[in-house]
């Protein structure tokens, strides 16, 4: 299992690198450059580039590849010239809004999503199988922002249960939690698609295989057999398929903050990405890449954890 | 007693089955998967609402009441009324006639970057299943370090890099989607590769590529179209997205996400003008993917 | 705590002649594609308590479905169409579902065909045993372990205490298969189903799950059930046999006599295709039985065997036999049962036809000469050595027969001398000329002359092409031959292999087992090659089928001069068709030699461990076992790699020393530490120096 593990977290290393090579390759074929931002459209070619040479962004890339690197690793994030803040001070407050979005969606999204999985796969081509599979796919295939929409208007609009923007006056998500509630069942609700299918995919086969013959076989009580022999087994893949695909969410979190106007990272990304904002862009993506792999590791941990094969290596 | 619905072949022998094996509850013989496809109502009514936006995408000149771009300054944030249908948006342009105008660029964008994905997805999972070793590694770290990025967040970073257009869109997504249509085709390279007919193949002296095209490649068609029919699903949700975020094709073209991104604030005041384009995504993405669902249930039997 | 003490539940009274299980008329159908048909028909056969009842039959016959309506664990689309199924004098069909769920695991059980599959992956073994004294006896989790650790003692596992603690993957087949048949007998149940218990197992494991249930027997109460295709196992554990034929019953009786002395021509066929000690190629070519099994739902008006059936009249046609019953027990589906025996005798005592035999090619050289050959796999800190310096010259035309159980290098070995892997040391010479290379890098004129038959018949033909199309395709590559003559070749080749010109333009889909192995065999000879490794080719086949496909095999080898390199873990097969044998162990040959030598002592410890493990009809077999499992080739034992498990081992020199090579008579040689003469002398003890005699 350890050697599971290292293996993981040095692939997990690698493509950090590789993606942070990829953005800085991309940020950096920008027309539009940061000299250029910083003065605005009307500054002459001379001036940005006096700006340019002034700020040492005239150096060769691998350098400016370097600089920029270390200093991400460090801390050190600079300023973001659009917005004229130090990058270390837009970040964490908005990461911040950010997970507690993800988070809650998640909690509220996940054991709704595997109970109805089991449920259809128990019920597997029966009528309420049918139902749930068809709502599972058409949640999964609906942007979140085109379920966003129709959630706000049937109930912002139409039944005036909730409010329509996702902060109140003081700006804290956690202390009105029903502004939470729209933009936390717009991100989930694709989710829930997608693992409730998982879930009764990896159901039906297990209900098929040969242990849970013998399970039955063995003169066991059904609900015995759904529980540790079923469910065991069913959830493990489940699971580790879910938490590495938490991309997904963060993908999502771009568009309902940008539709309910929520003061998450994702909307941070957005406007670097809009203003050409190549520090902020950049950092960002980094941020967000960085949080992403995290998962992936907890889902990798998590997996070796439940996996018996992997826990305990061949006698 | 409620036994689980199962479908183990009883017949565990050690033999061969015999030609027509022990059936399970509903399967179809190859060569009769689009019939089965017809025999699933989901599929069915994917299909027909999917036909629905393709006519549209094709013949909206001839269903839109007004042009998409004509304004009616005496009818700005008009309320759905016999003359529109649907209302008309904070320009007076009437919502009806520009959601079925937009069906066009949705259904070129998508289909577009899915074929552009599917080929670039096709190459690489066929040669990474077939040659392995440490091509297969170094590739798949670099589709893996593509595929980290959720795919939303890659589209904003290169198209707010390239800025945005047609072609631009259909390269981002068609890019982005060489990873998942790579690692679906590698899955199901691997899958054959070493089946002995494969080995027979290389005993004949076979070379590399005649292998893959006409071993390998032939019999994994099953998922490849599978894919390639819900990759064509997430491309429109993709470009819709894309769109909504600002980052889509840029105006005047009407285009749903954009419109959507325009007029979501107006939603307390004109909701019909967001719900439309609104409502037009979401049936076009389910039934695409209902029509998908539907033959990869198809292919399987 | 003793599991057979305390809460047993007791049946109801009843008297010890009434039988455990009842079957009367069964008749089980699935719905299908084309509506209902039928997978078994009219079945009746009664088990009396301690008594051991063999299924016997191929695939598709219907004996597992049996199996699974015992246990009321039909698929959804089956149903049990007609009959009775009475256990201890209870209708378990009509039974509810509680008062069925207290039956099974406690008073019925089950053993299955894949150990592996049957066992919850993320449970302990000891855990899913416990879980029957639970559920059953009501015990606490506490007792029930303890009970579970006793019960692994009780079927002989090692290390019981610590096994219990293990997952199913950390155990080898054998283990994970003791550990079911600890959870099916824990509560002592009254009936015991086997549902191919060692299919799938190696020859050595089986011998020993096999050793495993007899001495159960003794010490359990249990009525078993085997369902088997492989007759000589049956004849080794049942008191009483049926044959099922197309989901019918044909033939029923007490073992010894069934299988000395058939009544039904189906069994007489089985018994007839299959070959026995004594037997070769050259003089008893096998003899299938002619015709197809029939598919699922194929109904006939008159008797279901009639279109294959050697004594078949146009009464046969019309009018379905019932079960006629014969002296006592004895019953045969068949009016002309009388005949049954004169048509065995003839079985046995068949004219000896010479075919020309190897003998005539003898001393025309070698063909082919692997030397110290070496395949290793892996990383040098995790290093498998699959293959470590085999050595064997193969003269032209020549089978040369390759055995060993999985994990012995015998593919691996095939694959390198085809090509398709490459040698990691050693050489392998083709004619003189060296091959060593992988097929990519080899010559075209020596790539058509070693060619590979495969072993399943399921993945060796593309299913996208047709056999024309794939056939043309090999003709092409391997000659020069175009248009006109690459058409006659084409035929030419399905003529060689007895293929109807009919199926050329069919997709494998539209082909049985035995026809897709003969367009395999077919293609292997496009190029007319010198030497083909035919790995396994019939080891996945139908008995009645294999007889075909080994005549076939033997008739090319003779026409065309080939060589063969046959590997198969089957030594009937090898000791009938191969000219020289050669045994593998853990990458290594512990034995070479001609054919007749090699099957009398002395013969290498491991060779006669697999002799003793080679289920036989009517004989008694030593017992001569290898102990524990076979270790993983990432940890060869140093020595002689037997050492660990041999039956002879004699100590020290076997632990630390490769042993030499010893030399006995004929060109036969073994790798051990004990000196021909010695070795002989142990062995003749223990086995007859003639072949064993058939019944």
């Amino acid at each position: 299992m350890a050697r599971f593990l290292a293996r993981r977290l040095g692939l997990i290393a690698l493509t950090l690198w590789l993606m942070s090579i990829a953005v800085f390759v991309i940020t950096e074929v920008l027309p539009g450059n940061v000299a250029q931002t910083i003065l605005g459209h009307s500054a002459t070619p001379e001036a940005v580039a006096a700006l340019q040479h002034q700020l040492g962004l005239d150096a060769p890339p691998p350098v400016l590849y370097v600089r920029w690197i270390t200093g991400f690793v460090s801390g050190n994030w600079g300023d973001s010239p659009s917005l004229q803040t130090p990058i270390s001070s837009l970040i964490p407050g908005r990461l911040f809004n950010s997970l507690v979005l993800a988070v809650a969606a998640l909690i509220v999204i996940m054991p709704l999503s595997i109970a109805f999985g089991v449920l259809a796969a128990l019920r597997q081509d029966r009528f309420v199988d049918r139902i749930i599979s068809i709502t599972g796919l058409s949640l999964m295939a609906v942007p979140e922002f085109v379920s966003g929409i129709i959630l706000l208007s049937i109930f912002g609009i139409w039944l005036h249960w909730l409010p329509t923007s996702s902060v109140a006056a003081g700006g804290d998500p956690l202390t009105s939690p029903q502004y939470l509630v729209l933009p936390v069942l717009a991100l989930g609700i694709v989710f829930f698609g997608y693992v409730a299918r998982m879930m009764r995919a990896s159901t039906i086969a297990v209900l098929g295989s040969a242990y849970t013959r013998t399970a039955m076989l063995k003169g066991l009580p059904l609900r015995l057999v759904l529980r540790r022999h079923v469910l065991r087994n069913a959830l493990v893949p489940t699971i580790t398929v879910v938490m590495s695909s938490i991309g997904y969410l963060v993908g999502g979190l771009v568009v309902v903050e940008n539709l309910f106007s929520y003061p998450g990272i994702g909307g941070l990304l957005l406007t670097a990405g809009l203003s050409h904002d190549v520090p902020l862009l950049e950092d960002c993506v980094m941020i967000i890449a960085v949080i992403y792999m995290a998962s992936n590791l907890a889902a990798d941990l998590l997996y070796a954890y439940l996996n018996p094969q992997i826990r305990y290596s061949q006698a | 007693m409620s036994v689980p619905n199962l479908s183990i072949p009883p017949e565990s022998a050690v033999g061969p089955a015999p030609p027509v094996a022990l059936p399970a509850a509903r399967r179809v013989r190859r060569g009769v998967a689009l019939r089965g496809l017809l025999h699933t109502p989901s599929a069915v009514v994917g299909l027909a609402i999917t036909a629905f936006w393709m006519l549209c995408a094709i013949f909206w000149p001839l269903f839109a009441p007004y042009s998409p771009d004509a304004q009616d300054f005496n009818a700005l944030l008009a309320k759905p009324s016999l003359a529109h249908l649907f209302g008309t948006d904070q320009l007076g342009r009437d919502v009806l006639s520009r959601v079925l105008a937009g069906s066009r660029e949705v259904l070129t964008l998508a289909p577009a970057a899915t074929l552009l994905g599917l080929l670039g997805g096709t190459l690489v999972g066929l040669l990474t299943a077939y040659y392995g070793g440490w091509f297969d590694e170094i590739v798949m770290r670099v589709m893996d370090a593509i595929m980290a990025f959720p795919f939303i967040i890659l589209g904003l970073l290169i198209l707010a890099v390239m800025g945005p257009s047609t072609l631009n869109v259909i390269l981002v997504i068609g890019f982005g989607y060489v990873p998942l249509t790579g690692r679906v085709v590698r899955a199901a390279a691997l899958g054959v590769r070493d089946l002995d007919y494969i080995s027979a193949a290389r005993l004949r002296g076979a070379s590399g590529l005649s292998i893959m095209l006409t071993e390998i490649l032939p019999n994994i068609t099953g998922p490849v179209i599978v894919e390639g029919t819900v990759r064509v699903g997430y491309a429109v949700f993709a470009v819709a997205t894309l769109s909504f975020l600002g980052l889509g094709v840029p105006p005047p073209s009407p285009n749903w996400g954009a419109m959507i991104n325009d007029t979501h604030i107006y939603i307390q005041v004109s909701p019909w003008i967001v719900l439309a384009p609104t409502l037009a995504i979401a049936t076009l993405v389910v039934a695409i993917n209902l029509v998908a669902d539907g033959l990869r249930q198809a292919v399987r039997a | 705590m003793s599991s057979r003490s305390g809460a047993l539940q007791e049946p109801p009274a009843r008297q010890s002649t009434d039988p455990v299980l009842a079957v009367e008329g069964l008749t089980i159908t699935y719905r299908g594609p084309q509506g209902r048909q039928s997978a078994v028909r009219d079945v009746s056969f009664a088990l009396h308590p301690r008594e051991a009842y063999g299924l016997v039959g191929e695939s598709g016959c219907g004996k597992s479905t049996i199996a699974l309506a015992i246990m009321r664990y039909l698929p959804a689309n089956g149903r049990v169409a007609a009959g009775t199924i009475c256990f201890d004098g209870r209708d378990l069909l009509g039974m509810p579902a509680s008062e069925l769920q207290r039956l099974r695991g406690n008073r019925i059980a089950m053993v299955y065909q894949d150990p592996g599959a049957a066992l919850n992956p993320s449970m302990t073994v000891g855990d899913q045993v416990a879980e029957v004294f639970e559920a059953h006896k009501g015990c606490s989790r506490a007792q029930a372990r303890a009970a579970a650790v006793q019960m692994f003692e009780h079927v002989r596992m090692p290390g019981a205490a610590d096994v219990a603690r293990r997952f199913p993957h950390q155990l080898s087949g054998g283990m994970q298969q003791r550990a079911i048949i600890a959870m099916a007998l824990a509560t002592n149940p009254s009936l015991l189903i086997l549902d191919e218990p060692t299919t799938g197992l190696d020859a050595t494991v089986e011998a020993a799950v096999l050793d495993l249930i007899v001495a159960l027997r003794g010490e359990f109460n249990a009525a078993i059930l085997l369902i088997s295709h492989n007759m000589a196992v049956v004849s080794r554990l049942c008191e009483r046999v049926g044959v099922l034929y197309a989901g019918e019953m044909v033939e029923q009786g007490a073992t010894s006599e069934l299988f000395a002395s058939p009544r039904h021509p189906y069994t007489a066929g089985l018994l007839a295709c299959v070959p026995r000690p004594g037997t070769r190629k050259d003089a008893d070519p096998l003899i299938p039985i002619a015709g197809r099994m029939p598919r699922l739902g194929e109904e006939f008006a008159g008797c279901s065997f009639a279109p294959r059936c050697p004594l078949v009249r146009e009464a046969c046609r019309q009018e379905k036999p019932p079960l006629i019953a014969i002296e006592g027990e004895r019953l045969a589906r068949c009016f002309y049962w009388p005949e049954v025996a004169a048509l065995h005798e003839a079985h046995l005592t068949r004219d000896r036809r010479p075919i020309a035999t190897a003998t005539n090619n003898r001393d025309d050289g070698t063909i082919l000469s692997v030397q110290h050959a070496e395949r290793h796999f892996g990383r040098p800190s995790h290093l498998i050595r699959a293959v470590n310096d085999v050595s064997f010259d193969t003269p032209r035309g020549h089978i040369f027969g390759l055995v060993g159980e999985s994990g012995s290098g015998k593919s691996t070995i095939a694959r390198c001398v085809a090509g398709l892997l490459g040698l990691t040391g050693g050489t392998i010479t083709l004619d003189g000329r060296d091959i060593s290379r992988p097929v990519e890098q080899r010559e075209r004129a020596d790539i058509k002359r070693v060619q590979m038959v495969f072993q399943s018949p399921e993945a060796t033909l593309n299913p996208r092409q047709t056999v024309r199309q794939m056939l043309c395709r090999t003709v092409k590559a391997l000659t020069d031959r175009r248009g006109t003559a690459l058409r006659e070749r084409v035929e030419e080749l399905a003529r060689l292999v007895h293929l109807d010109a009919g199926l050329l333009d069919s997709y494998p889909s539209g082909l049985s087992g035995g026809q897709r192995q003969r367009v395999a065999i077919a293609r292997a000879f496009a190029g007319d090659p010198d030497v083909v490794l035919c790995d396994e080719p019939v080891s996945n086949l139908d008995v009645s089928v294999q007889a075909t496909i080994l005549n076939l095999l033997a008739d090319l080898q003779q026409r065309k001069s080939v060589s063969y390199v046959f590997i198969s873990h089957d030594l009937a097969v090898v000791r009938y068709l191969a000219d020289q044998v050669g045994v593998m162990y853990l990458g290594e040959l512990v034995e070479v030699g001609p054919v007749e030598r090699i099957f009398a002592p002395p013969f290498h410890p491991y060779t006669e461990t697999l002799f003793a493990a080679m289920p036989t009809l009517n004989a008694a077999l030593p017992t001569v076992r290898a102990a524990g499992s076979m270790p993983s080739a990432a940890a060869i034992p140093p020595g002689c790699p037997f050492h660990t498990r041999c039956p002879r081992v004699l100590g020290e020199e076997c632990a630390t020393q490769r042993p030499p090579w010893q030399q006995t008579d004929g060109g036969h040689m073994y790798r051990c530490w004990i000196p021909p003469d010695r070795l002989a002398t142990l062995q003749q003890g223990t086995w007859s120096a003639e072949p064993r005699k058939e019944a």
